[in-house]
């Protein structure tokens, strides 16, 4: 049995004599919540982007949601929401219109589109501002907004990258809470974020250190391998030795 | 008196959008102040106000007794801003950066490179990179170069950390502490508020108001007098579970564990009965420590 | 203050040099655009193929055909019968055929020409009739000034310049500037303390620079390659565009304060200021032919007074006098719009 929605085997991006991402090797289930942590340069992005269907691999193989990610890109990006820190929604339009527009994106059929949209607003609590213009919601509304685009057409995974910067402790909060009840779900959430706290709640944390994941297990497991108390403690632990910072 | 920076009322509007609505609050002289508060809260608004870059539409600012408003031609060779984003020449290189910066404010890198010395650290290896081709942590340390380049005796930090990872952060922090050993007056700015124990004293900002001013210690001493950890196994259901619960004001994630915002009459080991009669046999709950975060949304669920 | 005006001015051109692809085309591409305008799209005739039909032969006609032979803008192809002529027409073989006939006396004759080009059909039977009369006793004689030769890159020589430096000092000054308000250093250089004056001066001159690099380029080109005769009016040409630099970099300074993203800043210089100069600036539409609304309108763009002195000096070749008007408009303008433009650049 496979229940695996990303696979990841000796991943690898270089660039030029650079090796940004080296080898990295992991599977995340699915409905599970995997938080992917590591200090800026690390090669979260770059990983990121090959996982997403965006860059081609140099090196190694990644299923995504079924599909090989150097053979058949689009396939990977049509079955995943992909979210990022600066939501990326049309501040002109309504609600409404910016969900329809992502559908559309995401070639659904008209009757779909209404069926999944009443399921979203129901979902995310959002039906009583559906026709207001997303520049006049708040930003704690805009994030579950950009969240309901991403995963308007039901993917088997959704990428989050640092999907509450800056966003203000009750907000982080609600989202998280929005992020358990999709995974209760099924589907699998992959997330980035520099609140180690957030790390808490995932089910799974890797953590890269130049290039490659340096730590990989529960919260807890996590904890109790490095014998600290939080999160924070463990990721300062694992980060001390980065090589680079650039 | 002491004070190096005095806001007294300012409100300044964009449009329908109040960005700051009668901010009052003074930064001591040689202190480390943090303007604590989420993304829209008004700090970058009073942060411009306060480098000289905008005007309140009420209210007065004032650095080193200088008005930001008439006096704005003096006090420019005074602060050292950072504003919220990176805002450097990209296609010019770190050393060129930072000559730059230095010729705009008639000052040699040499004749202060003292001063920049322990944060431009590793930056000297490659001073002939493009200030584009840094990462995140690097940028950071190379704009704070550029802003202490002349030697200010204030530091405006717009936000200085905003998307680097902890360790980065916490480097940073450090080298701050250090400025202000000597003597340097810090005005930083951030939405991490686990930030704020690294900061003398905090304001709270929210929504263009400042909801709260002192120190760390000083917030959050009353508010563990109704505040409890509770873990288990399964932390969502726990956390449903607890917001029915009668004693139980606020629940929320924390971390590792859940705060439980309690009324005085709660009772931690009937919570834990009641809790395994629901099928959650493995909680624990303890007393906890509160902090910013907590007061926050403390403050925010009061209005 | 002078250092901090030479690392203001050294920081631009490094922006400038950094950027090579966009440094390039600006210096190139108004030396292709010259050389495109002044050889390859070329208004002037050259190359008609030309019959002659004759059926006779005097002292004339072979003074005629001669001149045929060896003038360059026609290529003889032959004699031939009408019938030939007319089938050589309608293939498309010959552009005109020139029949020459003796009735009582006296040389009749008749020019035959392909008018589908009317360009072409025109400059044709000026020129045959240019060959014919200096033999017959014609009492009209005709002297082109100016431009002796007919040549069109001539009359596109001022325009172009008049374009190209709206094109390089407006958009690339906007667009720097711009470009420096949206990633935030522009609010640096203002909370230092040098004086705005000193943050718009440090703009202009890389851009003045850069500019009287490319009218060197120009005017090296226009008197070098195409010919446009040298004489001593060269020093008031680089005067009057250096005039015209400033007016254009005052342009790009208003334009900036005006917009606040790059996109927007380009989009304001081309639709505003270049499309106009091509259309009202008499480069490639007679002014006088306009109706008077759009003749007022004209009068407005910058463009039309630099290209109407433009042309009065290099190729009028009249003196100085002759432009003051022009001068006057011009200097007017950039007064007027650089103390707009600098009212308008925030200091804060």
């Amino acid at each position: 049995m496979n229940n695996s929605v990303i696979s990841v085997r000796n991943l690898t991006k270089r660039f030029g004599s650079f090796t940004a991402v080296d080898h990295i090797s992991f599977d995340v289930s699915r409905g599970e919540i995997f938080g992917f942590l590591g200090a800026n340069g690390a090669g979260k992005t770059t990983a990121m982007r090959m996982l997403c269907g965006l860059s081609q691999p140099s090196d190694g193989t990644g299923l995504v949601a079924g599909f090989d990610i150097a053979a058949n890109p689009e396939m990977v990006k049509r079955n995943i929401g992909y979210m990022s820190q600066k939501f990326s929604l049309y501040e002109d339009l309504s609600v409404n219109d910016n969900l329809t527009l992502f559908a559309t994106i995401y070639g659904m059929k008209n009757q779909e589109i209404k069926k999944r949209k009443a399921e979203l607003y129901d979902f995310l609590e959002m039906t009583d501002i559906k026709n207001s213009l997303v520049r006049d919601i708040p930003i704690g509304w805009k994030q579950r907004l950009a969240f309901a685009a991403a995963t308007i057409h039901n993917p088997k995974v959704v990428f989050l990258d640092e999907p509450t910067g800056g966003v203000d402790p009750i907000t982080r909060r609600r989202f998280w809470e929005l992020i358990y009840k999709v995974s209760s779900e099924g589907m699998t959430v992959f997330v980035t974020t520099h609140y180690l706290d957030e790390a808490e709640y995932c089910n799974r944390v890797s953590i890269m250190v130049d290039g490659r994941i340096k730590a990989l297990d529960s919260p807890n497991e996590l904890k109790l391998k490095y014998g600290v108390e939080t999160m924070d403690a463990v990721f300062r632990k694992v980060a001390e030795g980065a090589q680079r910072s650039e | 008196m002491d004070a190096a920076i005095q806001i007294e009322k300012i409100s300044k509007s964009y449009g329908s959008n109040h960005a700051l609505q009668d901010v009052t609050f003074s930064v001591n002289s040689g202190e480390m102040f943090g303007l604590i508060g989420p993304d829209g809260a008004g700090k970058s608004s009073l942060y411009q106000i306060l480098a000289t870059l905008s005007t309140p539409d009420s209210g007065t600012a004032s650095i080193l007794g200088l008005d930001t408003v008439k006096d704005y031609k003096a006090l420019r060779t005074k602060i050292g801003y950072m504003p919220d984003r990176f805002s450097l020449y990209p296609d010019l290189s770190v050393m060129e950066n930072l000559e730059f910066f230095a010729s705009l404010f008639g000052v040699t890198v040499k004749q202060n490179f003292d001063l920049i010395e322990p944060i431009f650290g590793q930056l000297s290896k490659f001073p002939k990179r493009r200030a584009g081709a840094l990462s995140g942590g690097m940028k950071q340390k190379l704009a704070l170069s550029c802003a202490l380049i002349h030697r200010p005796e204030i530091l405006l930090l717009d936000e200085p950390t905003t998307g680097v990872d902890a360790v980065s952060r916490s480097e940073f922090w450090d080298m701050l502490a250090d400025l202000k050993k000597i003597g340097i007056t810090i005005l930083v700015s951030t939405s991490y508020m686990d930030e704020a124990a690294r900061c003398e004293r905090i304001a709270i900002i929210d929504s263009g108001r400042i909801l709260r001013i002192g120190s760390e210690k000083e917030l959050t001493a009353s508010l563990g007098e109704n505040l409890f950890n509770a873990v288990s196994s399964n932390m969502f259901a726990l956390l449903s579970a607890l917001r029915k619960l009668p004693d139980v004001e606020n629940c929320y994630t924390f971390g590792a564990t859940l705060h439980v915002v309690t009324s005085p009459d709660f009772n931690p080991d009937r919570a834990i009965a009641k809790l395994r009669d629901e099928g959650i046999d493995d909680v624990k709950i303890f007393p906890a420590k509160g902090d910013i975060e907590d007061l926050f949304i403390k403050l925010k669920n009061e209005q | 203050m002078n250092n901090t005006l030479i690392s203001l001015v050294k920081k631009e051109f490094l922006h400038i040099i950094r950027d090579r692809r966009t440094a390039l085309i600006t210096i190139l591409m108004p030396l292709v655009l010259l050389l495109l305008f002044g050889y390859a799209i070329s208004t002037e005739v050259n190359n008609i193929n030309v019959m002659a039909v004759i059926d006779f032969h005097s002292d004339k006609s072979r003074e005629i055909l001669k001149k045929m032979e060896v003038n360059s803008y026609f290529t003889f192809i032959g004699l031939a019968t009408v019938e030939e002529l007319d089938d050589a027409m309608k293939r498309g073989d010959a552009d005109a055929g020139l029949v020459m006939r003796q009735s009582d006396a006296q040389t009749e004759y008749q020019i035959i020409v392909d008018a589908s080009n009317p360009n072409m059909a025109k400059t044709a039977t000026a020129y045959l009739t240019g060959l014919i009369e200096p033999a017959g006793n014609s009492l009209v004689t005709t002297r082109t000034l100016y431009n002796p030769r007919l040549k069109s890159s001539y009359n596109f020589v001022p325009g172009i310049m008049g374009m190209i430096f709206i094109l390089v000092c407006a958009i690339m000054t906007s667009v720097s500037i711009v470009s420096e308000k949206e990633s935030g250093t522009m609010n640096l250089l203002l909370v230092s303390p040098i004086r705005p004056a000193m943050i718009i001066i440090g703009k202009l001159v890389p851009y003045f620079v850069l500019s009287c690099i490319i009218l060197a380029a120009m005017l090296g080109l226009s008197y070098g390659l195409l010919d446009i005769p040298l004489n001593a009016s060269v020093f008031n040409v680089i005067l009057l565009s250096m005039l015209y630099i400033v007016l254009a970099l005052s342009i790009g300074l208003l334009v900036s304060s005006i917009v606040s993203t790059q996109l927007a800043a380009l989009i304001v210089s081309a639709m505003i200021f270049m499309i106009p100069i091509i259309f009202f600036s008499g480069m490639l539409f007679p002014i006088d032919n306009m109706p008077q609304v759009l003749q007022w309108l004209s009068s407005i763009i910058p463009a039309r007074w630099y290209i109407s002195a433009l042309k009065k000096l290099m190729i009028q070749q009249l003196p100085v006098s002759y432009i003051v008007h022009e001068v006057t408009i011009l200097g007017f303008m950039t007064l007027l719009i650089l103390v707009i433009a600098i009212k308008k650049f925030k200091t804060r």
